[in-house]
């Protein structure tokens, strides 16, 4: 039963990083109804900077911000150079265009920093302490502290602001909003900076765990689109639930059956996504799809 | 008869000029070179069978490199494990993938683009640690390794016939993956001009009208996805016999995206982009692998990099360009250039004879 619960405790930690990046992605698919293939490389190259900046002997916690800051203008970039000339173009070009964006990035990554995997340090230590008889590490709590930190900020910034009434209003009735004096186009730049940001934020809790190196969101990846899938990829909460659920369910199914073991964990994300198609497309949370034709 | 030759439009001429060229290529080419021609025309196969997919008829898959290594490793499993002639395996191969494919493209029917390819993306990530868990039937992570065939008495007297030399088992296997090529490009040509064909494109441009005009919507887009599924296994299957071995590495998330490039770069929807973007995506990191460390002005450090990096730097950007400046690739360009070509020089001779061009619009 305790290390049922050891299990559990790790696997919401875990998750929390997946609904980060489920987050990040059901951002952009809110803004332009798109999968965002390029998220993963995009986080995997923010957590690259931030590397980057620590070596250079600056503080984690000044080092967090500042990357959060240059990954958002990092998206903006990304979306008025890449996605802005196609922005109307069918959804298969601009999913092909993200998965060239993501080959891109990775390329980059591998010549900028090499294919050794490194050492990310973590602001938590691996500490552990006892919990009602669950021992959680330090780290852990973190990565759920900060991932919780995260999902709090981005809901009250869409919810509870006015660039979030407009960024939402631009996503869901672009004409409407274009007459009311909303830059639509701008607002999805804003989508894209947000969504890379928050994708960072799972890209820094991730690195210390798996080791820094341009493959290392290939799987994490997967977890997201296996979260959004199953929340229901244009809801926000789904995200987080999903990504939450993903987490332990990974983790119990490598721990308890013996044929999934360590290294076909991964299929059990491919598994999610398959199911949650197949049985229930719009997933936890969405609505179903209705389509004038 | 002769009439027919003399009346034939000019890209049958062209047909004719380029199966000729890969037909006497390699007599005069090394044996290497051959092989790696041969793994071009392997990539065309499989881009082929993409491109009836997602070119015509509309549907984005981001895991035929699943395919591939299924076609692949049902080759190698007969050839080894059960003693076939791994010749006589290919069509085997080719024929369950597709069965595959086939069943693969009944829950794909309920998916949106965008949720097919989030799918069959995951299923390309995941194959390589799928292929390694059935480790007795798979060979784990070591693979299989194949005897790769010697060739056949008649090929040998035939190719010693015309060459003078001795053919080697490369060259063999070149024309194998030539005539597998040639067949499917054959029966790719002959499927998008008939009735499968209108209907893939008519569902692709409209799924609604396609079905108010009586489309057998779900028929055809899991025929379409049957036969991707063919030509990979049949590609997956030569590739084996190509390269002597399998194993789960040979078939990493990038080899989808190459055949994604592929397909792109050469042309969507077209009978020809698959080989000219299959060269493209095969020949471009070998190229650039021997070119960039031959320039003695670019550092050390900077080429083994460039090196290591591959050509994964290169395939995207590619990917990008090609989709926002010509959607339509290689074949669009070119066809683009010829209809400006045509047209420069019809309203030259009509401006002589002082007649209007007919305007093609009204019928």
């Amino acid at each position: 039963m305790q290390a049922l619960l050891q299990q559990v405790v790790s696997g919401i930690a875990i998750g929390g990083i997946f609904a980060s990046l489920a987050l990040a992605l059901v951002l952009i698919y809110n803004a332009m109804g798109l999968v965002n293939f390029a998220q993963g490389e995009m986080a995997m190259l923010a957590t690259f900077v931030a590397y980057a900046l620590i070596n250079r002997g600056m503080s984690y916690w000044i080092v967090f911000p500042v990357t959060l800051v240059l990954a958002f203008g990092g998206g903006i970039v990304i979306q008025r150079v890449v996605i802005r000339p196609v922005e109307r173009a069918p959804i298969l070009t601009l999913v092909i265009i993200t998965l060239g964006l993501a080959t891109l990035l990775n390329g980059l990554a591998g010549f900028m920093f090499g294919y050794v995997p490194r050492s990310f340090p973590s602001a938590f230590s691996a500490q552990t302490i006892d919990l009602l008889g669950v021992f959680i590490s330090y780290r852990d709590l973190g990565v759920m502290g900060v991932s919780g930190l995260v999902l709090l900020a981005v809901y009250l910034l869409l919810q509870r602001t006015t660039v979030g009434l407009t960024l939402r209003a631009a996503a869901h009735h672009p004409e409407a909003s274009r007459l009311l004096g909303v830059q639509v186009s701008w607002m999805l730049a804003l989508g894209w900076g947000l969504a890379s940001a928050v994708g960072a934020v799972s890209g820094i809790m991730v690195a210390p765990i798996l080791f820094l190196e341009p493959n290392m969101m290939q799987s994490i990846i997967i977890y997201a689109f296996a979260a959004a899938v199953l929340g229901g990829i244009e809801s926000p909460l789904g995200a987080v639930v999903g990504g939450l659920i993903v987490g332990v369910t990974v983790n119990l199914a490598g721990a308890y059956i013996p044929f999934v073991g360590g290294d076909l964990q991964l299929a059990v994300g491919l598994a999610i996504i398959i199911v949650v198609l197949i049985i229930r497309p719009n997933g936890l949370f969405g609505r179903a799809a209705t389509r004038r034709v | 008869m002769l009439q027919r030759i003399r009346g034939a439009p000019p890209r049958y001429w062209l047909v004719g000029v380029v199966v000729l060229f890969l037909v006497g290529f390699p007599t005069v080419i090394s044996s290497f070179l051959a092989s790696e021609w041969a793994q071009a025309l392997i990539l065309a196969i499989a881009i082929m069978g993409l491109n009836i997919l997602v070119g015509y008829s509309g549907q984005l898959s981001l895991g035929h490199g699943a395919f591939m290594a299924l076609g692949a490793y049902t080759s190698a499993i007969l050839a080894h494990h059960f003693k076939m002639d791994i010749v006589a395996t290919i069509p085997i191969a080719g024929l369950l993938t597709g069965l595959v494919g086939f069943v693969f493209g009944i829950p794909a029917l309920r998916l949106s683009a965008l949720y097919l390819a989030l799918a069959t993306f995951a299923l390309a990530v995941v194959t390589p640690s799928l292929i390694k868990r059935p480790a007795g039937l798979t060979g784990g992570v070591q693979g299989i390794i194949l005897t790769q065939p010697d060739p056949p008495g008649f090929a040998q007297s035939a190719y010693g016939f015309l060459t003078g030399i001795a053919m080697t088992s490369d060259q063999w296997i070149y024309y194998i993956c030539l005539f597998c090529a040639l067949i499917l490009f054959w029966f790719a040509w002959n499927l998008v001009r008939h009735r499968p064909g209108r209907a893939m494109r008519a569902i692709r441009d409209g799924e609604v009208a396609a079905a108010a005009s009586g489309v057998n919507i779900a028929g055809y887009k899991t025929l379409a996805f049957g036969i991707s599924a063919f030509y990979a296994g049949i590609a997956g299957a030569l590739f084996a016999l190509a390269a002597g071995f399998v194993s789960p590495d040979t078939f990493p998330v990038s080899l989808s995206i190459q055949l994604l490039v592929g397909a792109v770069v050469g042309g969507l929807a077209s009978i020809p982009g698959p080989l000219l973007g299959a060269i493209f995506a095969y020949f471009l990191p070998i190229e650039s692998n021997q070119w960039v460390p031959s320039q003695s002005w670019i550092p050390d450090q900077i080429a083994s990099t460039v090196k290591n990096a591959g050509p994964a730097v290169t395939y995207g950007a590619v990917l990008i360009l090609i989709m926002i400046f010509a959607p339509n690739g290689i074949v669009g360009l070119l066809y683009r250039g010829y209809v400006a070509l045509n047209r420069r020089l019809r309203g030259a001779a009509d401006r002589e004879t002082g007649q209007m061009p007919p305007n093609p619009q009204t019928v």
